[in-house]
């Protein structure tokens, strides 16, 4: 999934200054999943901007609401009779498809992120992240016993370790494990460490961005 | 700070000791401060962060959560759960000018009676001296 985290509150009271009647748009997709941006952490944020603006005696109506997924316009559309009501701002807490997607939709609106988008990940345990993939668009993990050298390598490196590797973890933090480590010692423990005796090629780029933003297009799936 | 300021305090406290331990200060006719509003909660594992927000927002000047002493809670770790959550909600309402002070986290067992009122004194002597919530003093001006 996307992981995002909320953005620094004194950003998000940035995007509201001045405002008298705000909106709160969540997603109960990816972002519900890692607690950054589905109902409970919109009723948060309305509560914490609403709390700043009592204490300066600021007129603030903060309304919530939280979408399906906005990354998909049929659940976008279900936003249009709340933006009839005329909000001063139109805060997004999904990942930034989100707020790219009403911002398409809704033309006159004026929308603002409330999250970073982060990485695609999975969660190591209960509010622990960790990115595993970087949408490379060519997955080779079974050649690094299910692991992608990719994205878990700081240097990205098809042939590994290097140098920088020590007792397991990275150079560049005790934090992050060398992935090239856990490749290597388990393709030793299943005994096929030829297997990586032949130089992996350079990496075909051409798949990734490299190409500028990507699309895909399902002709059997398009109306 | 006026002289006759009353906080209003909510505490939500866990039916397995701080709601019993509240029930024996009553029944051994301990005094503590009438301004304490408490909820019961089956456990501060219960306890969310919305819960306190929404209590800062009706007006609280302070909110405690009571839970089990450390390593006696009937749920395992609701009451280590929660201390997380009021330490991270501490953060959050310092960054829109609420005393971190005002929120607190105390862990008590069901026989504790006299320290259930002395939590109160205390809690409500630190509000007191902290001075009404300035949501609320913005919002009565």
């Amino acid at each position: 999934m996307i992981i995002a985290e909320r953005k620094p509150i004194d950003e998000i009271k940035g995007f509201v200054e001045g405002k008298t009647k705000v909106l709160l748009v969540g997603c109960r997709g990816c972002v519900t999943v890692c607690n950054a941006g589905g109902t409970k952490e919109v009723g948060i944020l309305a509560s914490l901007l609403r709390l700043d603006a009592q204490k300066e005696g600021r007129d603030l109506t903060v309304d919530e609401f939280t979408l399906e997924r906005q990354c998909d316009p049929e659940y976008v559309d279900e936003l249009a009779e709340l933006v009839e009501k005329k909000y001063d701002a139109i805060l997004s807490m999904a990942c930034s498809v989100g707020p790219q997607f009403l911002s398409r939709r809704y033309p006159k609106e004026k929308f603002y992120p409330s999250l970073n988008t982060c990485f695609i990940g999975g969660a190591l345990a209960h509010g622990i992240w960790a990115e595993h993939c970087q949408a490379c668009g060519n997955c080779i993990i079974h050649k690094f016993g299910g692991m992608c050298p990719i994205t878990r390598c700081s240097k990205s490196l098809m042939n590994g370790p290097c140098g920088g590797s020590s007792e397991g973890v990275c150079e560049i933090s005790k934090e992050v494990e060398c992935i090239w480590h856990l490749i290597t010692t388990k393709v030793m423990e299943e005994d096929r460490l030829e297997d990586f005796a032949p130089i992996q090629p350079i990496k075909d780029w051409s798949t990734s961005r490299d190409g500028g933003p990507r699309k895909i297009v399902r002709e059997e799936l398009v109306k | 700070m006026s002289e006759d300021f009353e906080p209003k305090i909510i505490a939500f406290c866990c039916q397995y000791c701080a709601y019993s331990a509240a029930d024996m200060a009553g029944s051994m006719r301990l005094q503590y401060p009438s301004n304490v509003e408490i909820i019961l909660i089956p456990c501060t594992g219960r306890f969310d962060v919305i819960l306190a927000l929404k209590a800062f927002e009706a007006g609280a000047d302070g909110v405690y959560v009571a839970g089990c002493l450390e390593g006696n809670c009937h749920f395992l770790d609701g009451n280590i759960r929660a201390k997380k959550r009021v330490a991270y909600l501490q953060k959050q309402i310092e960054q829109v000018g609420l005393e971190p002070g005002r929120l607190a986290m105390y862990n008590l067992s069901a026989s504790q009676g006299p320290r259930f009122a002395e939590i109160v004194n205390e809690f409500s002597a630190t509000i007191i001296h902290l001075g009404p919530s300035p949501m609320k003093k913005k919002l009565a001006a």
